[in-house]
Formats: C-alpha cells, sequence, structure tokens
C-alpha cells in the first residue's frame, strides 16, 4: 500500500477546474430549498424564550384553528410514540420537543405542519405555553458549584452538572518533569463559543409514502449514511426502507453532521399524517440551537529547563456542553482528540485532565471545522508556547525550533498517544519565515516602535491529525469510520463513482475523479462521482474532520488499482501476451519491448463487456471499504503581521504568510481554496466570531448583526506556500486538508497582536480579540494615544 | 393613506430600515406606500448656493457623487462607510433620517454639516432643522401624517473641511462610534462648525458646546484638543458588546482629534 512513486503523476497535482462549478456558478444547483414535491406540507418550530424553565401547559387549539393548519406537534404527542427523547452522537440524549422543561433558549416546543410555510409561522404565535422560569446556568465554572440548579434531572443517578471527567497522558512521569523543572511557564486562556454558520441553514422533507411504507428524507447532511441507521436505530423504521438524499450542500463545517430535533418531527408528522413535510430552518434558529463550536476554559503548564528544552505539559480543560453532550465525535475519547495538545513539539511527558459540563446552552461542541476538538488543542499550545518564549526571552520561532518533533523522529509517538506518520515542522517553518521576511520584521518592529508604532509579528506551527480514521478507536455508535467507494467502468471506457463520503462545497466531483484519472487514466470529465444518497452509494460515515480524502480517497485509488488488475488480465487476453510481460504507462498496456503493442484503457475496457479471456466474468465494477492504519498528521506554520492603532485599538493583519503540508496535493486550485476559507474563518474567531449569553442565558448573537462573520473587506490577503511530505500509509500520500487552516490560524493571529505588546508585558488577550480589549491593555501599559 | 391608516400605513423607499421590520415581525403594517415611482424626488444637486437631496436619492448615489467628493467630503465619506454596498444600493438617505436609528449614520452627518429636512403633509410644506429633530430612539419631530421629501444642506463657503470617521466592528456593523465634522473658514478662523456624533446617544447627538468653543477660533492644536475633550463629553453611551462608555467616550474624543487635524490643512488652502 506504499505510496506509488515509480511513476511521475499524471493527474495528480493538477488544478483541474471544479467539475461541479458549471452548476452552481449557473444557478442550477439543486439545494434543499429547491425541492418541492406534490402535496408537500411545511412545518416551523416554536422555540422557547428561556434559557431553562418548567413547562406547565401547552395549548394548541388556537393554532390548530387557523385555517391551512394540518397538525401541532408538541413532545406530549411524541412521546406517546416513544420520540420524545433522542439518542446524541456522544450517547447523551437530546430532547426533540420538550415535555417536562426547557433547557435552553431556542429549544424546540412545537410545531406546526401548515399547507404554506407563511401559515405554519403565523401560527407560531398561536400556540400558548406556560413556562415556570428556573435560574439559568451559563457557565460551566458555576454548573459545577455545589447547589447548582440541576440540569438533567430526567436523567437516572444524575445528581450533579457534571458530563464526563477524563485524563490523558502519564501523571507519574508528568510530575517527574516538573519535579525537575528549572521553569514553569503557565496561560490559561479560553476559547470562546462559536458557531460554523453554513450560508445554507439546516433543513429536510420528510416523504413518508403510506402506498409503499419507504420514507425517503431530503436532508442536508454531511453523512446521510449514518443518519439513515440512527433513524432506523430510534425511530424503529426498517433500515431499507428508508433512503437518506443529501442534495447539493451550501456548507456544514461540522454543522451538518448531528440529527436536530426538526428531522425527526418531520418525519414523524410525514409519518401521522401521510404527506411529505418540509422543514427550512431559519438563520436564528440555526445560530441559537445547532451544534455551537469550541467553549473551552483551558490552563496549560510548561515544564522547561533552564536552556529551553520542554519536559512536560499539563493541560487542565473545561468545557461547556451545553445541555446535552451531542459533540458529533466518534472517538472513544471524551474531549475528542484534545489530547493532541502537545502539538508539533518534542514532549516527553503530558497529562491532560479534562471536565465537562451541562449548562443552559445549545448542545453540539465539536462543529467548525475542528478535528475533533484539536482546534482548541492547537490553540492552546500554540499560545503557551509564545509565553514560554517570552518569559524565558528567547525569540519564540527559535524556542519553537529547539523544541520541534524532527524529521528524523518519524514515525513518532507523542506522550499522549498519537503515532505522527509523517512531518518536516523545521521545513515548513523556515519557508515561512524566509517568506515573511521575519529577520527584518524584527528590525522593522524595533524601528516602529521607537516611532511610536505597534507592530507584532505572531507564528503558529500547527499539527493536525485527521482521517478518522482507523476503526480501533474511531466509531459512530458502534459503526466503524472506514469509507467506501464503488467504481464502475462502463463499455464505452467512461465511469460512474460512487462515494460514502459527502462534499458540502469541497470538490469531491473533481478531486475524486481525479484519483480515479490517476489510477485508471480515464480523463476526469469522463469519471462522475455520485454521493449523498443511501439507495445509491456505498456505505460511509460522511464527510467531516478533513476525513474524505485520508479515507474515501484511499478506497478510490485501491479500487481502481483492482479494476486495474482485472483490466490488466483482459489487455493480456487481447495482446496474446502474458500478464508479466505487460507494461502499464498510466494510459495504456503495452507489450514489454514492443510499444506499438498497445491497447488503451478503453479498450480494455470495451472488451470487458465484448471480448473476454475464457472463464473471465464479464463487467469490471467493484467496491471498496477501506479503513485506514492511522490518521494522517498535516502540519504547517502560518505567520501573521499586524499593526495596532493606538487611538482606537483597532488591529489589522498587514500580510498572512501560509505554508501547508498535506502530503500529496490531489487538485492544488481546491486544497488552496480549503486553505484560504480556513484562514479566513481562524481570522474571523481571532477577531470578531463570539455567541454569548446574558446572565439570564438569552443567547446574545442570534443573528448576523449580533453574530459576525468577516466580509470581503476585512478579510485579510493570503500568501500561500507549501512544503510536501507524503503520508506513508496513505495509497497515493495524501493528508486531509479541510481543517488545516482553522485549526492552525486563530493562534497565529492573536500571537501577533500580543507579539506587538509583549515589550509592555502583555501575555494574553483573549477571542476574539476586539478593538475594546487591545484599547484596554493599551492604556493599561500607558501606550493608548 | 397616513392619516387614513394611521400606524398601520408605511411609507417604502429603498426599505432597508422597513423590511427588516416587517421580516422580524416587529411592524405588520396592512398598507406599504412604495413611493419609488414619483418622479421628481431623485434630485441630488446644487441649487441657490445649497445642497439638495431627495427622497428617493440612494446611498450609494451619494457614495459616487463627484459633486459630494468635491465639496460636502463629510457626507462623502459617511455615504462609504454606511452598512454594505448591497445595503447602500437601495437605501435612501432621507428614509435613514425619518428612520432616526440613533446607530444611523446619516443622522449625525447630516447635522454636523447644518441640514434641514423638509417635511410635507396635509397642512402643507415645513422646514426642520436637524438638530432638533431627533427626538429619541426612532423618534422625531415629524407628524405621523408627514413625509420627509427632501434633505438641504448649506453650502459649504469657499474654505471648508470636513470628514466622517467610524468605528464598525466589522462592515455591515452599525458604529460603535462615529464622529462627523464640518468646518468653514474665513480669514483663517473657523467660521462655522459642526460635529454630529453616531452610536454615543439615545439620538444622533450634535456636539454643540465643541462647535461653539471652535467658532472664531484657529484650528490648531489646541482647539483640536479642546473641542475633541468636550465631544467627548456631550457623549452618552452604553457599555455594551461594542464595548465600555468610556472606550466609546475616548473613540470619540480621538475621532474627533482626527476629523478636525485633517480639516485644518484646508483653513487657508
Amino acid at each position: 500500500m506504499a505510496v506509488d512513486e515509480q511513476r511521475e503523476h499524471k493527474w495528480l497535482g493538477k488544478s483541474v477546474k471544479r467539475k461541479e462549478d458549471e452548476r452552481f456558478v449557473r444557478g442550477r444547483g439543486n439545494y434543499l430549498d429547491d425541492i418541492k414535491l406534490p402535496r408537500m406540507l411545511h412545518m416551523s418550530i416554536l422555540r422557547s424564550p428561556y434559557a431553562h424553565a418548567r413547562i406547565l401547559s401547552i395549548d394548541t387549539s388556537r393554532a390548530e384553528a387557523l385555517e391551512g393548519v394540518v397538525a401541532v406537534v408538541t413532545g406530549e404527542l411524541l412521546a406517546q410514540h416513544n420520540l420524545a427523547w433522542m439518542p446524541t452522537l456522544s450517547g447523551d440524549t437530546q430532547a426533540v420537543l420538550a415535555t417536562d422543561k426547557v433547557r435552553m433558549q431556542g429549544q424546540e416546543v412545537a410545531c406546526v405542519v401548515a399547507e404554506s410555510p407563511y401559515i405554519a409561522h403565523d401560527a407560531l404565535e398561536l400556540i400558548e405555553v406556560d413556562y415556570e422560569p428556573l435560574q439559568a446556568v451559563t457557565s460551566p465554572q458555576q454548573a459545577l458549584e455545589a447547589g447548582a440548579p440541576l440540569i438533567r434531572d430526567d436523567k437516572e443517578g444524575q445528581e450533579d452538572n457534571r458530563v464526563y471527567h477524563w485524563e490523558s497522558g502519564d501523571l507519574e512521569a508528568t510530575d517527574r518533569a516538573f519535579a525537575e523543572a528549572d521553569r514553569v511557564v503557565s496561560l490559561e486562556t479560553f476559547y470562546p463559543r462559536c458557531h460554523p454558520a453554513p450560508l445554507e441553514c439546516c433543513g429536510c422533507i420528510a416523504d413518508v409514502d403510506p402506498a409503499t411504507s419507504r420514507a425517503t428524507i431530503y436532508m442536508t447532511s454531511q453523512a446521510p449514511h449514518v443518519i439513515r441507521t440512527v433513524f432506523a436505530l430510534v425511530a424503529g423504521l426498517p433500515e431499507h426502507n428508508i433512503r437518506i438524499v443529501s442534495p447539493d450542500i451550501g456548507g456544514g463545517f461540522g454543522n451538518k453532521v448531528p440529527v436536530y430535533p426538526g428531522y425527526v418531527v418531520a418525519t414523524a408528522a410525514s409519518l401521522l399524517i401521510g404527506r411529505p413535510v418540509k422543514w427550512i430552518e431559519d438563520r436564528t434558529g440555526n445560530l441559537i440551537s445547532t451544534g455551537f463550536a469550541r467553549d473551552f476554559h483551558m490552563k496549560g503548564d510548561l515544564a522547561l529547563t533552564s536552556e529551553g528544552k520542554m519536559l512536560g505539559l499539563r493541560v487542565k480543560m473545561l468545557s461547556d456542553q451545553g445541555y446535552a453532550y451531542a459533540d458529533a465525535q466518534p472517538s472513544k475519547f471524551k474531549a475528542g482528540l484534545f489530547h493532541l495538545v502537545t502539538g508539533s513539539y518534542d514532549l516527553p511527558a503530558a497529562h491532560i485532565v479534562t471536565d465537562g459540563a451541562y449548562t443552559n446552552k445549545a448542545p453540539g461542541g465539536v462543529a467548525y471545522r475542528c478535528s475533533f476538538r484539536i482546534t482548541e488543542a492547537s490553540f492552546l499550545i500554540e499560545r503557551l508556547v509564545q509565553s514560554a518564549a517570552y518569559e524565558i526571552g528567547m525569540d519564540p520561532v527559535e524556542f519553537r525550533r529547539l523544541n520541534f518533533i524532527k524529521a528524523d523522529q518519524f514515525p513518532y509517538e507523542s506522550a499522549t498517544g498519537f503515532v505522527y506518520d509523517s512531518g518536516d515542522y523545521e521545513r515548513a517553518l523556515d519557508l515561512a519565515l524566509e517568506q515573511i521576511g521575519y529577520a527584518e520584521l524584527r528590525e522593522e518592529q524595533k524601528r516602529a516602535r521607537e516611532e511610536g508604532r505597534l507592530i507584532g509579528i505572531g507564528v503558529a506551527s500547527f499539527t493536525e491529525a485527521v482521517g478518522a480514521g482507523p476503526s480501533k478507536d474511531y466509531d459512530i455508535l458502534g459503526i466503524k469510520m472506514f469509507d467506501s467507494a464503488e467504481l464502475r467502468l462502463h463499455p464505452t471506457g467512461k465511469a460512474i463513482l460512487k462515494l460514502g463520503v459527502k462534499s458540502q462545497g469541497q470538490g469531491h466531483e473533481t478531486t475524486f475523479a481525479q484519483i480515479v484519472s490517476e489510477e485508471l487514466g480515464i480523463p476526469p470529465e469522463d469519471v462522475h462521482v455520485v454521493e449523498g444518497d443511501t439507495d445509491n452509494t456505498p456505505y460511509g460515515l460522511g464527510t467531516y474532520a478533513s476525513r474524505s480524502t485520508p479515507t474515501a480517497g484511499g478506497a478510490t485509488a485501491l479500487i481502481a488499482r483492482t479494476l486495474r488488475e482485472k483490466a490488466k488480465r483482459i489487455a493480456a487476453h487481447l495482446l496474446e501476451a502474458s500478464e508479466e510481460d505487460l507494461d502499464w504507462d498510466g494510459e495504456r498496456f503495452a507489450v514489454k519491448g514492443a510499444p506499438d503493442r498497445a491497447k488503451t484503457i478503453q479498450e480494455v475496457i470495451f472488451a470487458a463487456y465484448t471480448d473476454l479471456p475464457e472463464g473471465m466474468d464479464a463487467g469490471l465494477e467493484g467496491v471498496k471499504y477501506y479503513d485506514p492504519p492511522n490518521l494522517t498528521f498535516p502540519f504547517g506554520t502560518y505567520a501573521v503581521v499586524v499593526e495596532i492603532d493606538r487611538g482606537t485599538g483597532q488591529w489589522k493583519p498587514i500580510r498572512v504568510v501560509a505554508v501547508d503540508d498535506c502530503g500529496v496535493r490531489i487538485n492544488p486550485m481546491i486544497v488552496e481554496g480549503q486553505i484560504m476559507g480556513g484562514l479566513t474563518e481562524g481570522y474571523a474567531m481571532a477577531a470578531m466570531e463570539l455567541i454569548t449569553f446574558d446572565e439570564d442565558g438569552n443567547c446574545i448573537g442570534s443573528n448576523f448583526m449580533d453574530y459576525l462573520i468577516p466580509t470581503a473587506w476585512e478579510t485579510p490577503h493570503f500568501e500561500l506556500h507549501e512544503t510536501v511530505t507524503p503520508s506513508p500509509h496513505h495509497p497515493i500520500g495524501a493528508k486531509g486538508v479541510g481543517e488545516s487552516a482553522t485549526v492552525g490560524s486563530p493562534a497565529a493571529f492573536v500571537n501577533a497582536v500580543v507579539d506587538a505588546l509583549a515589550h509592555v508585558g502583555v501575555r494574553n488577550l483573549e477571542m476574539p480579540v476586539t478593538s475594546d480589549k487591545v484599547w484596554e491593555a493599551l492604556n493599561e501599559a500607558g501606550l493608548a494615544q | 393613506m397616513l392619516g387614513e391608516r394611521g400606524e398601520d400605513a408605511k411609507i417604502l423607499s429603498g426599505g432597508q430600515s422597513l423590511i427588516p421590520l416587517l421580516k422580524l415581525r416587529f411592524a405588520s403594517p396592512a398598507v406599504v406606500v412604495d413611493i419609488n415611482r414619483i418622479a421628481g424626488l431623485d434630485t441630488l444637486a446644487e441649487e441657490d448656493g445649497g445642497l439638495r437631496i431627495g427622497a428617493l436619492v440612494r446611498t450609494k448615489t451619494c457614495e459616487l457623487s463627484e459633486l459630494l467628493r468635491d465639496r460636502y467630503p463629510i457626507l462623502s465619506q459617511a455615504a462609504a462607510q454606511i452598512s454594505d454596498p448591497i445595503i447602500r444600493n437601495l437605501g435612501t438617505v432621507c428614509g435613514s433620517v425619518a428612520h432616526a436609528d440613533p446607530q444611523g449614520d446619516w443622522g449625525s452627518a447630516l447635522m454636523a454639516a447644518g441640514a434641514e429636512a423638509v417635511a410635507r403633509g396635509p397642512g402643507g410644506e415645513r422646514t426642520l432643522p436637524l438638530s432638533d429633530f431627533f427626538q429619541g430612539p426612532f423618534t422625531t419631530t415629524l407628524e405621523p401624517t408627514e413625509v420627509v421629501t427632501e434633505i438641504r444642506v448649506p453650502g459649504p463657503g469657499e474654505r471648508s473641511g470636513g470628514a466622517y470617521l467610524k468605528l464598525e466592528r466589522r462592515v455591515g456593523d452599525f458604529a460603535t462610534a462615529a464622529v462627523g465634522v464640518q468646518v468653514s473658514f474665513e480669514a483663517g478662523k473657523i467660521a462655522r462648525a459642526g460635529i454630529g456624533l453616531t452610536g454615543v446617544g439615545a439620538t444622533n447627538l450634535r456636539a454643540t458646546e465643541a462647535e461653539q468653543a471652535l467658532v472664531g477660533a484657529e484650528l490648531d492644536e489646541e482647539a483640536i484638543q479642546g473641542a475633541a475633550e468636550l465631544a467627548a463629553q456631550a457623549a452618552d453611551p452604553q457599555s455594551d458588546t461594542r464595548g465600555s462608555a468610556e472606550y466609546k467616550r475616548h473613540v470619540v474624543r480621538v475621532f474627533t482629534e482626527r476629523a478636525l487635524r485633517a480639516s485644518a490643512g484646508k483653513a487657508n488652502g
């Protein structure tokens, strides 16, 4: 399974134009709300205005009386069908519609099904709910205090608001490292709650046909196959009668992995009414109730020798999980892959203590391009490393270099149990420093300070772990995290490739076609890629956590190679030669030493249906389920230069240089698009994105006036560069890349702003680093103008 | 129509305030009176030494206007900083003024420029100076049956300078704080000064004491700092997610200084 390095790449590494863009730029995409079925009804959700309240009564009679209303669904009705609660992807439970209490603002309380979306919406105002407000729990610290209101009183044996306590690493070795340390540097920081905010909100059309008993559910889902299984398990529908179709999806970022109450109620309503039911979530519904991101309170301690060598790392993390533990994360680890917090550094010992707490907020937790909590881990270590460098009087870059895992240490086993596949961190760092002109910038920073200007240079050298996964560690509700590819070669040499993953904008229709092209010599325009329909694609776990190329990409290359083997046998028959005498040149099988005696792949495929060797089955197709032996570990260095306005505290990125190493790049243009998107989101989190709550648990950040995402105006210009260190175990040497920039870049931006103020002792500014926070720091340091 | 239907009728010009209110179900008028096809309301021109801005003049038109760029830079700069291009394409100057959002930029920029609103109702036409037009958040001296048909801005004189500086968290956001400054000079001294503040009070505010302190003075560093301090005192901001009251007041001071400094070069030029 080693990387095929014998031949020069013909189709890998080519920026083939995205096949899917033809329909998107013409406005001919097919998104959920574009789908209209005959006799379709519309559903709207009534949400709780309170963060924590007992439901005394719900009166739906006035809503039911409104002309055009077909049904009003409440938790009580669902409870009769045992559907008032559903399992989360982390094995907890979450309410579909509230029965006893509401536990967050925006929680689903009732649904109206009506002939038009307007009537459904109008009727919501006619539902009367009598609430008894209860004290809201709005922080994990408050949640874990003695006497805090018990949020999950529905759960037997749940006596406090603790969700989990989980430790990782070697406590004894870490204690020893700290005992031997000359110096300990600490940093406490908070990675605030933010939201993936995909352009398209969530939605579904449930069509349970009473005549056939088949449930066809069109759904904005990143993981349609898993959803089908969950529906079979939860609703008790026979799995062969459930068909989940994910049409074109307008962004997911992890937000569209979980099962949301709207999907379940629409399906139940369609089952009960016998007509298709459409639910389209509005922006506020999306921002306040669906999978959020982050909300980790973190503290890191670094044990160092007097020379600056890292001896050990201690981390404590407290997570705000919302009212349900609903992280859509597939590992057996309680805090996802947060224990990758040792990052790019050769840390002999590490110990991590994590606690999760229930609060009166939306559940979710891992969404937003975060690689199952590596975003938080990477942020903490990259911020901590910079602080430590200042404290010991070293340049942050030299401190990183001193402590990097070296190129010859791979495969490298980390103190918390990961085996990093490959890397060359110093090469990526050096390229970033060279491109940004680091040495000159440090000089310029000095001169600027003398002139009264504040310039900061921030660096982050991240390591990612993506591509879940090896099934020994990763599963969703027991389902192993393999992925699949089914390849059919048709008589005229054209291919259909069906995958278990599902693009939400990542360009799968092009990238995966290129893998087939590379392996079989069929040009990408002759490969049609199908995803997102459970009736018509092999079982897979979906697209999130940068896993599609590491898993389904591997499956695609391997099934193509299997078909090539059969094609070779057919070619031998056609050329009247033995298989051993044939060479594959990327497009043709030719007889060794007689290159004129050759058959193109298209000729061979035609023969698979017309002229087969004796005893061989016709056709050329197959399915591969690929369980990768390990995660892949992309890495890189981001370097950012900022200048601060001393009058207002505003800061502005002047340059952003990104060096990414994601192994072999299949389509460099698509990879760069992923990186630019991720850098934009990284900047967004560093600068403005925030969902916060007042003391009553009211969500602030429930629309795009309060929840700020950057426009083209603020988004910095990005300078992209690359190094290539192939993954040794992936069939084409590729690593995942979808989340690298979101994971790695927030720390680079924050590090840059802090660096501008480091000379006056500033060590931390909390995200989002808004101008008022910077002004306060300037003011304290006497630098404000 | 407004007289007959009262609160049940709303005027639609650019729709950038009304449509969000409808979408959020904060307003549900039975009648929307679309004035977009009334001829003659889109004048943006100088007449009798002053500027006329008709009820259908879009913010985008002001942003692109060479007349405003050359003669009324405060208005040109304000226009370019209002919300985002899509909203500027539709939103109107008069609609923004009549809506009277304390976070609106047009009110304070126009107030600094000494503008007045022309209102027309069943009783005829009257002129309302903007300096006492804003009564509270979304409240003006306009009668329920009156419509703003035009804004008039006095000519800036031969030597004048102006600027509109806005701090926003992101393009499209309302101002954390913004300051509009307009000064006219005669014989090297300040003949008229206007300072309008955005986002730091229950209405667009006019920093009257700061204006008065400037009139008759030379625009030197002492005058600038003194006026900036008075403008900061005139601000009455609230702490919120955009920043503390103290921070916003500070930004008013810094922006007043910067806007005045930018205008100082025009005294003799």
